[in-house]
C-alpha cells in the first residue's frame, strides 16, 4: 500500500547540503508492521516526515517517489495532502509531553480531528472521542475527555495521541519512537496497545525505534538505517537470527542478554556516525566497522529484494 | 475557582495597603521636612499652617496620621488642597477618571484589534514582503514619540487641513461628556485614540508575530498538521491561542500604567483633563494632597489591571487553573 522508491531528502544549510535521507526505498503491505531501526540522525524520522508531507522547512529538497495506494505523494498539492493526513495516514509522535496543545481538553483535540475530516455532529465526534479513549484503556473516559494534557501522565498522554491518530480509522499509521520517552513498564503497555489496535483496526504500521528489544516484540519486517541510507532489510527473524550487515550485528551485540551470564561490560559500537555534511567516501560505517577491508573505500549498494544488506562482505 | 478569586482579591488589598503605606511614608515621614508646610504650599500664613497641622493630625503619632489620611481619601472624601484654596481633592480626581478611562479604553480597543491583525497577518506571511512591510510600519509606530505625533495630528487636523473634506469633522480640542453628547465624545476622542494607540499597535503587532512564530515551532503544531487541519486553523486555533497568554500579560501592564497616568503626554497635547494632566499640574505646584490621591488611584488601577490579567489567565491557560 505504501511504496517508497529512491527517496532523497536534503537540507540546504549555510555550510552546504545536508543529505539527511539518501536513496531510501521500502514498501509496506496492508496490515503489516514495518520497523525502522537506527541511531539518532540516521534519517528515519525525516523519511517518515516526508511520507507525511510534514517537512515544512523551505530549505528542504525532496526527490524520489512515495506512492500511497497508487497515488504519488511527492509534489501532491498541500490541500490534497491535508485530506489524506489524519484520515488515511496518521502519525504518533515521540514525546507525548509536548505533542498535545496545552490549552484544550483532550476530548476537544480528538473531536477536532474527526470534525476536520468527517461530516458528523459535534456530539457524535465527542462520543467517538470517549469511545476511542476507552479503546486505548484510559480509565473513566467519559470524565477524561474533559481533562487537559497537563493533568495526565506521559503514558496517558501517549494513549491520547494514539487515540487521536486512530480517530479516523487510518489505513497507515506512522509511529515515530512512540515508546522512547516513556518508562519501561509504560512502554510495555503501549506496545501491547499497539498490537491490540493493529488486530482491531487492521492498519498497516511503520514503526521507528532505536530499541531492538521493541522491534523484536512487534515488527513483521525491518529495515536498518545508517547515515541516511538503508543498510539492511529483511524479516524480523532474518535480521535477529542471521544479521548480515556488521552494523546490524553490532546493534544486536549491544543488547544485554536476558539469559546466561552477563558480560561485564556491554558491547558498544566505537566512534560516532559520520557528519552528513561531508560524508566520507565509501561505506559510511567503515570507520567504525570491525570487518572493514580494502573494498570498503567504494560505495556499497543495497541490492534489490526482500532480504538484502549493503555490505561488500555480504555481496562481494 | 471562587477560592482562587477570593485569594487574589485578598492579595490585591494587601498590595494596595503596602503601596498606601509606602506613599504615605515617603510624603509625610521623610525626615527634615515639615509635611504641614508642604501641604500648605508656598507662602502659607501661620494660621493656615496651624489649621493643616490640626486637620491632618500632625501633632499625633504617625499611625494616627496615616489613618487620618486614609480616612480623608477613602471614607469622608474631604481631603482639601491648600495650594488651590479649599479645592476638594477627591471629587477633582473622580472628575478626571472618566476622561482618562475614555481615552485609554478607546485606544486599547484600537491597539488590540490592530495589534492582533498585524501580528497574525505578519506571522501568516512570515518572510514575505507583506511581513517585512508590516514590521517596518510597526517599528516606525514605536519610534514616533507620542507628544510629537500628537502635535503633528493637531497641526494637520486642527489647522493645516482642517477645512478640507477630510478633517472638517474634527471638533476643537477638549473633552465632552459621554452622557451629555455621545457624538461629540466620540469625535473629540478619535484623534487622541489613534495617537495613543499607534505606539502600542506597533509594539503588540511585533510581539505577537514573534510569539506566534515561536509557537509554530512547537511539537503540538506538528501534531495539528499531522491531524490534517488547515493552515488557517492551525494558526488561529493552536498557534495564536497559545500566544495570547503573553499578549494578555503585556496588555494588563500597559493598560494599568496608562490609566494610572501614563497617558499624560496625550492628555496634555489634546487638552484632556485626565488623571495624568491633574498629577502633572499638582507636581508643578507641589500640591501634596492631590499627588497623594492620584498616586493611590494610579496604584489602584495597576493592581486592578493585574488582577484582571490573572483572571483572564485562568480562562486562557488551564495549567494555571489547577496549580
Amino acid at each position: 500500500m505504501l511504496k517508497v522508491t529512491g527517496l532523497n531528502v536534503s537540507f540546504r544549510t549555510e555550510q552546504g547540503l545536508v543529505r539527511a535521507v539518501e536513496n531510501v526505498s521500502f514498501d509496506v503491505a496492508e496490515g503489516e508492521l514495518m520497523g525502522i531501526v537506527g541511531e539518532s540522525g540516521s534519517g528515519k524520522t525525516v523519511s517518515l516526515l516526508a511520507v507525511m508531507g510534514l517537512i515544512t522547512d523551505p530549505n528542504a529538497i525532496i526527490t524520489g517517489s512515495i506512492a500511497y495506494r497508487g497515488r504519488e505523494l511527492v509534489g501532491l498539492p498541500s490541500k490534497e495532502m491535508r485530506k489524506l493526513r489524519g484520515r488515511e495516514i496518521a502519525m504518533i509522535f515521540q514525546d507525548p509531553m509536548t505533542a498535545l496543545t496545552p490549552v484544550y481538553t483532550i476530548g476537544w483535540q480528538i473531536a477536532e480531528q474527526i470534525l476536520a475530516h468527517e461530516k458528523v455532529s459535534k456530539q457524535a465526534a465527542w462520543q467517538r472521542a470517549i469511545d476511542l479513549l476507552a479503546e486505548v484503556n484510559i480509565p473513566n473516559p467519559g470524565e477524561a475527555v474533559h481533562r487537559y494534557p497537563h493533568q495526565l501522565s506521559g503514558g496517558m498522554r501517549q494513549r491520547v495521541v494514539i487515540a487521536m491518530a486512530l480517530s479516523c480509522n487510518p489505513a497507515l499509521l506512522v509511529a515515530d519512537e512512540p515508546t522512547t520517552a516513556l518508562d519501561v513498564t509504560v512502554q510495555a503497555q503501549i506496545l501491547d496497545l499497539v498490537a491490540k489496535l493493529r488486530r482491531n483496526h487492521g492498519s498497516a504500521i511503520v514503526f521507528i525505534t532505536h530499541d531492538m528489544g521493541v522491534m523484536a516484540e512487534i515488527a513483521d519486517r525491518m529495515m536498518v538505517m545508517y547515515a541516511g541510507r538503508v543498510v539492511e532489510r529483511g524479516s524480523k527473524e532474518e535480521l535477529f537470527l542471521s544479521p548480515r550487515h556488521p552494523y546490524t550485528q553490532a546493534l544486536l551485540d549491544s543488547i544485554p542478554p536476558l539469559v546466561g551470564a552477563r558480560p561485564r561490560r556491554l558491547r558498544t559500537i566505537p566512534g560516532t556516525p559520520p557528519n552528513l555534511l561531508n560524508r566520507p567516501a565509501g561505506c559510511a560505517f567503515a570507520p567504525r566497522c570491525p570487518q572493514r577491508f580494502e573494498k570498503c573505500s567504494a560505495d556499497p549498494q543495497l541490492p534489490a529484494g526482500a532480504r538484502a544488506a549493503a555490505c561488500f562482505r555480504v555481496n562481494p | 475557582m471562587i477560592f482562587a478569586l477570593l485569594r487574589r482579591l485578598g492579595q490585591m488589598l494587601f498590595v494596595m495597603f503596602g503601596i498606601s503605606m509606602l506613599v504615605f511614608l515617603i510624603f509625610f515621614a521623610t525626615p527634615g521636612a515639615d509635611p504641614a508646610a508642604r501641604i500648605a504650599g508656598r507662602n502659607a500664613t501661620p494660621e493656615v499652617l496651624e489649621a493643616v497641622r490640626k486637620s491632618f493630625g500632625f501633632d499625633q503619632p504617625i499611625y494616627v496620621q496615616y489613618a487620618t489620611m486614609m480616612k480623608k481619601i477613602f471614607i469622608t472624601g474631604d481631603l482639601t488642597s491648600f495650594v488651590n484654596r479649599g479645592w476638594k481633592v477627591v471629587p477633582a480626581v473622580l472628575d478626571t477618571i472618566p476622561v482618562t478611562l475614555s481615552l485609554v479604553i478607546g485606544a486599547a480597543v484600537l491597539w488590540v484589534i490592530f495589534g492582533l491583525l498585524i501580528g497574525i497577518i505578519a506571522a501568516a506571511t512570515r518572510g514575505s514582503w507583506v511581513d517585512k512591510l508590516l514590521m517596518v510600519l510597526g517599528l516606525i509606530g514605536i519610534s514616533m514619540p507620542v507628544y510629537w505625533l500628537g502635535e503633528m495630528m493637531n497641526l494637520i487636523t486642527q489647522s493645516r487641513y482642517h477645512d478640507t473634506w477630510m478633517f472638517s469633522w474634527v471638533p476643537p480640542l477638549g473633552y465632552k461628556n459621554l452622557s451629555d453628547d455621545p457624538k461629540g465624545w466620540f469625535l473629540t476622542l478619535v484623534i487622541p485614540w489613534i495617537t495613543l494607540s499607534i505606539l502600542y499597535i506597533g509594539l503588540y503587532g511585533r510581539v505577537l508575530r514573534a510569539s506566534i512564530i515561536e509557537s509554530l515551532q512547537e511539537d503540538y503544531i506538528r501534531t495539528a498538521r499531522a491531524k490534517g487541519l488547515s493552515e488557517t486553523r492551525i494558526l488561529l486555533r493552536h498557534a495564536l491561542r497559545t500566544s495570547l497568554i503573553s499578549f494578555v500579560t503585556l496588555f494588563g501592564l500597559d493598560f494599568g500604567a496608562l490609566v494610572g497616568g501614563s497617558a499624560l503626554l496625550t492628555e496634555v497635547v489634546f487638552g484632556l483633563q485626565g488623571v495624568g494632566k491633574l498629577t502633572y499640574d499638582a507636581l508643578q505646584n507641589l500640591d501634596l494632597p492631590i499627588i497623594m490621591t492620584t498616586v493611590m488611584y494610579a496604584s489602584f488601577f495597576v493592581v486592578m489591571a493585574n488582577a484582571l490579567v490573572d483572571i483572564v489567565y485562568i480562562l486562557l491557560d488551564p495549567r494555571v487553573r489547577t496549580s
